[in-house]
Protein backbone atom coordinates (compact mmCIF):
# COMPACT_ATOMS: atom_id res chain seq x y z
CA UNK A 1 0.00 0.00 0.00
CA UNK A 2 2.35 2.40 1.21
CA UNK A 3 5.16 3.76 -1.46
CA UNK A 4 8.30 5.83 -1.02
CA UNK A 5 9.07 8.74 -2.88
CA UNK A 6 12.87 9.96 -2.52
CA UNK A 7 12.54 13.74 -2.12
CA UNK A 8 15.85 14.59 -0.81
CA UNK A 9 16.24 16.28 2.62
CA UNK A 10 13.96 19.30 3.79
CA UNK A 11 16.91 20.65 5.63
CA UNK A 12 18.69 20.83 1.88
CA UNK A 13 17.14 24.35 1.52
CA UNK A 14 19.27 25.28 -1.19
CA UNK A 15 17.08 23.21 -3.64
CA UNK A 16 14.00 25.14 -2.34
CA UNK A 17 12.22 25.27 -5.98
CA UNK A 18 11.82 21.52 -5.86
CA UNK A 19 10.07 21.43 -2.50
CA UNK A 20 6.72 19.88 -2.15
CA UNK A 21 3.57 21.04 -0.43
CA UNK A 22 4.50 19.11 2.59
CA UNK A 23 8.00 20.43 2.46
CA UNK A 24 6.67 23.87 2.55
CA UNK A 25 4.34 23.32 5.35
CA UNK A 26 7.01 21.77 7.57
CA UNK A 27 9.84 24.81 6.71
CA UNK A 28 6.94 27.45 7.67
CA UNK A 29 5.82 24.86 11.12
CA UNK A 30 9.44 25.64 12.22
CA UNK A 31 9.96 29.14 10.81
CA UNK A 32 6.79 30.05 13.12
CA UNK A 33 7.21 27.56 15.70
CA UNK A 34 11.05 29.47 16.20
CA UNK A 35 8.81 32.80 16.45
CA UNK A 36 6.67 31.67 18.81
CA UNK A 37 9.15 30.34 21.30
CA UNK A 38 11.01 33.47 20.85
CA UNK A 39 7.84 35.77 21.61
CA UNK A 40 7.12 33.91 24.44
CA UNK A 41 10.55 34.34 26.21
CA UNK A 42 9.71 38.50 25.55
CA UNK A 43 6.57 38.25 26.67
CA UNK A 44 7.18 36.94 29.95
CA UNK A 45 9.92 39.53 29.75
CA UNK A 46 7.32 42.53 29.71
CA UNK A 47 5.00 41.16 31.79
CA UNK A 48 7.62 41.27 34.30
CA UNK A 49 6.89 44.95 34.86
CA UNK A 50 3.70 43.51 36.96
CA UNK A 51 6.16 42.22 39.58
CA UNK A 52 6.25 44.98 43.14
CA UNK A 53 3.42 47.69 40.98
CA UNK A 54 2.77 49.64 43.90
CA UNK A 55 -0.76 49.45 45.04
CA UNK A 56 -1.88 53.34 44.64
CA UNK A 57 -0.06 54.20 41.20
CA UNK A 58 -2.01 51.28 40.00
CA UNK A 59 -5.40 52.91 41.11
CA UNK A 60 -3.90 56.18 38.82
CA UNK A 61 -3.17 54.09 35.91
CA UNK A 62 -0.14 55.50 35.90
CA UNK A 63 2.45 52.02 37.21
CA UNK A 64 4.54 50.71 34.97
CA UNK A 65 2.83 47.46 34.00
CA UNK A 66 0.20 49.97 32.03
CA UNK A 67 2.65 52.55 31.01
CA UNK A 68 5.04 49.84 29.11
CA UNK A 69 2.01 47.98 27.44
CA UNK A 70 0.13 51.50 26.71
CA UNK A 71 3.94 52.71 25.62
CA UNK A 72 4.40 49.73 23.36
CA UNK A 73 0.89 49.98 21.96
CA UNK A 74 1.32 53.55 21.29
CA UNK A 75 3.93 52.47 18.75
CA UNK A 76 2.47 51.76 15.25
CA UNK A 77 5.27 49.35 14.65
CA UNK A 78 4.48 47.74 17.22
CA UNK A 79 0.74 47.21 16.00
CA UNK A 80 2.87 45.63 12.55
CA UNK A 81 4.70 43.16 14.63
CA UNK A 82 1.62 42.06 16.26
CA UNK A 83 -0.60 41.56 13.36
CA UNK A 84 2.81 39.16 12.05
CA UNK A 85 2.66 37.72 15.16
CA UNK A 86 -1.53 37.10 14.69
CA UNK A 87 -0.23 35.42 10.96
CA UNK A 88 2.47 32.98 12.27
CA UNK A 89 0.31 31.88 15.73
CA UNK A 90 -2.61 31.25 12.93
CA UNK A 91 -0.59 29.31 10.95
CA UNK A 92 1.00 27.52 13.57
CA UNK A 93 -2.45 26.74 14.74
CA UNK A 94 -4.15 25.74 11.44
CA UNK A 95 -1.20 23.37 10.52
CA UNK A 96 -1.10 22.30 14.02
CA UNK A 97 -4.47 21.09 13.26
CA UNK A 98 -3.28 19.60 9.94
CA UNK A 99 -0.90 17.51 11.46
CA UNK A 100 -2.46 16.02 14.53
CA UNK A 101 -4.85 14.99 11.50
CA UNK A 102 -1.45 13.15 9.52
CA UNK A 103 -0.41 11.97 12.79
CA UNK A 104 -4.06 10.26 13.02
CA UNK A 105 -3.64 9.37 9.51
CA UNK A 106 -6.93 11.54 8.23
CA UNK A 107 -6.60 12.80 5.16
CA UNK A 108 -3.11 12.00 4.68
CA UNK A 109 -3.95 11.73 0.81
CA UNK A 110 -5.22 15.42 0.87
CA UNK A 111 -2.23 17.02 2.79
CA UNK A 112 -1.32 19.27 0.24
CA UNK A 113 -4.65 20.78 -0.11
CA UNK A 114 -5.16 21.37 3.88
CA UNK A 115 -1.47 23.30 3.78
CA UNK A 116 -3.15 25.10 1.30
CA UNK A 117 -6.42 25.36 3.09
CA UNK A 118 -4.25 26.85 6.20
CA UNK A 119 -2.93 29.01 4.33
CA UNK A 120 -5.67 30.95 2.87
CA UNK A 121 -7.31 30.88 5.95
CA UNK A 122 -4.52 32.09 7.93
CA UNK A 123 -4.36 35.19 5.12
CA UNK A 124 -8.20 35.72 5.70
CA UNK A 125 -8.25 35.48 9.32
CA UNK A 126 -5.24 38.30 9.81
CA UNK A 127 -6.66 40.54 6.80
CA UNK A 128 -10.17 40.60 8.71
CA UNK A 129 -8.16 41.08 11.80
CA UNK A 130 -6.09 44.05 10.56
CA UNK A 131 -8.70 46.81 11.16
CA UNK A 132 -8.98 45.43 15.15
CA UNK A 133 -5.18 45.76 15.62
CA UNK A 134 -4.05 48.96 13.89
CA UNK A 135 -7.58 50.87 15.91
CA UNK A 136 -7.75 51.68 19.31
CA UNK A 137 -6.06 54.65 20.65
CA UNK A 138 -2.70 55.34 18.86
CA UNK A 139 -0.33 57.92 20.62
CA UNK B 1 4.39 8.44 1.03
CA UNK B 2 6.64 6.82 3.33
CA UNK B 3 5.92 4.65 6.14
CA UNK B 4 7.63 6.81 8.96
CA UNK B 5 7.01 10.31 8.16
CA UNK B 6 8.34 11.71 11.67
CA UNK B 7 10.82 14.18 13.11
CA UNK B 8 10.34 11.89 16.43
CA UNK B 9 11.90 8.84 17.63
CA UNK B 10 8.41 6.51 17.27
CA UNK B 11 6.40 5.68 20.39
CA UNK B 12 8.77 8.43 22.49
CA UNK B 13 7.13 10.28 24.94
CA UNK B 14 8.66 13.42 23.75
CA UNK B 15 6.38 12.93 20.40
CA UNK B 16 3.13 12.35 22.92
CA UNK B 17 3.72 15.15 24.91
CA UNK B 18 4.08 17.53 22.44
CA UNK B 19 1.16 16.01 21.22
CA UNK B 20 -1.21 16.30 23.81
CA UNK B 21 0.59 20.21 24.66
CA UNK B 22 -0.51 20.76 21.01
CA UNK B 23 -4.43 20.00 21.76
CA UNK B 24 -4.62 22.18 24.61
CA UNK B 25 -2.67 25.03 23.03
CA UNK B 26 -4.42 25.41 20.11
CA UNK B 27 -8.11 25.93 22.37
CA UNK B 28 -6.07 28.45 24.41
CA UNK B 29 -3.54 30.24 22.48
CA UNK B 30 -6.89 31.34 20.27
CA UNK B 31 -8.40 31.99 23.21
CA UNK B 32 -6.06 34.33 24.45
CA UNK B 33 -5.42 36.62 21.40
CA UNK B 34 -9.35 36.55 21.01
CA UNK B 35 -9.83 38.07 24.52
CA UNK B 36 -6.58 40.20 24.63
CA UNK B 37 -7.01 42.13 21.41
CA UNK B 38 -10.42 41.56 20.48
CA UNK B 39 -12.93 41.39 23.68
CA UNK B 40 -10.41 43.69 25.21
CA UNK B 41 -7.88 46.09 23.07
CA UNK B 42 -4.85 45.65 24.08
CA UNK B 43 -3.97 49.66 24.01
CA UNK B 44 -6.25 49.45 26.64
CA UNK B 45 -5.12 47.13 29.28
CA UNK B 46 -4.53 48.03 32.36
CA UNK B 47 -2.96 46.11 35.57
CA UNK B 48 -6.19 46.69 37.19
CA UNK B 49 -7.89 45.36 35.02
CA UNK B 50 -5.55 42.64 34.51
CA UNK B 51 -5.57 41.59 38.09
CA UNK B 52 -9.47 41.27 37.92
CA UNK B 53 -8.87 38.11 35.38
CA UNK B 54 -6.35 36.73 37.01
CA UNK B 55 -8.28 36.62 40.50
CA UNK B 56 -10.37 34.13 39.29
CA UNK B 57 -9.62 30.91 39.81
CA UNK B 58 -10.46 29.00 36.35
CA UNK B 59 -8.66 31.94 34.98
CA UNK B 60 -5.52 32.26 36.82
CA UNK B 61 -5.27 27.98 36.51
CA UNK B 62 -6.10 28.30 32.54
CA UNK B 63 -3.05 30.89 32.30
CA UNK B 64 -0.65 29.44 34.13
CA UNK B 65 -1.01 25.93 32.61
CA UNK B 66 -0.97 27.66 29.49
CA UNK B 67 2.83 28.88 30.29
CA UNK B 68 3.83 25.63 31.45
CA UNK B 69 2.50 23.94 28.42
CA UNK B 70 3.66 26.71 25.65
CA UNK B 71 7.04 26.54 28.03
CA UNK B 72 7.71 22.66 27.30
CA UNK B 73 5.78 22.72 23.79
CA UNK B 74 8.33 25.45 22.39
CA UNK B 75 11.15 24.31 24.68
CA UNK B 76 10.80 20.73 22.92
CA UNK B 77 9.93 21.68 19.80
CA UNK B 78 13.63 24.03 19.45
CA UNK B 79 15.27 20.89 21.11
CA UNK B 80 13.39 18.34 18.23
CA UNK B 81 14.48 20.81 15.52
CA UNK B 82 18.06 20.82 16.22
CA UNK B 83 18.03 17.08 16.62
CA UNK B 84 16.66 17.27 13.07
CA UNK B 85 19.52 19.60 11.79
CA UNK B 86 21.97 16.54 12.52
CA UNK B 87 22.37 17.88 16.55
CA UNK B 88 24.47 14.92 17.99
CA UNK B 89 26.56 13.88 21.35
CA UNK B 90 27.69 15.88 23.56
CA UNK B 91 27.00 19.24 21.82
CA UNK B 92 23.24 17.46 21.90
CA UNK B 93 23.60 16.85 25.54
CA UNK B 94 24.74 20.12 26.17
CA UNK B 95 21.89 22.11 24.45
CA UNK B 96 19.15 19.35 26.16
CA UNK B 97 20.10 20.65 29.26
CA UNK B 98 20.76 24.27 28.48
CA UNK B 99 17.21 24.42 27.57
CA UNK B 100 15.92 22.53 29.86
CA UNK B 101 16.91 25.22 32.35
CA UNK B 102 15.94 28.16 30.02
CA UNK B 103 12.41 26.23 30.35
CA UNK B 104 12.63 26.01 34.04
CA UNK B 105 13.42 29.40 34.22
CA UNK B 106 10.59 30.88 32.08
CA UNK B 107 7.85 28.88 33.99
CA UNK B 108 9.60 30.28 37.67
CA UNK B 109 9.80 33.92 36.57
CA UNK B 110 6.30 33.34 34.36
CA UNK B 111 4.73 31.86 38.22
CA UNK B 112 6.37 35.08 39.93
CA UNK B 113 4.92 37.36 36.96
CA UNK B 114 1.28 35.61 37.74
CA UNK B 115 1.38 35.88 41.64
CA UNK B 116 1.87 39.41 41.09
CA UNK B 117 -1.01 39.58 38.76
CA UNK B 118 -3.57 38.12 41.36
CA UNK B 119 -5.08 38.75 44.48
CA UNK B 120 -5.71 34.73 45.10
CA UNK B 121 -2.52 34.55 47.05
Amino acid sequence: MSQSYNRGTVEDFGRWREFSAGMWAWIFHKFTGWVLVGYLFTHIAVLSTSVGVDPASAQAGSDLYTSTISGLESLLIVRFLEVGLLAVAVFHILNGIRLLMVDLGVGLESQDKSFYASLLLTGAIVVASVPTFLGGKLA
Amino acid sequence: MAQHYSSFDRGGRRWLFQRLTAVFLIGVLAFHFMLLHFVNHAADLTFLGTQARMSQVSYFATMWLFLVTATFHGVNGVYNALVNQGLTGSRKNAVKYLLGIAGLLLVVQGTRVSLAMTTLV
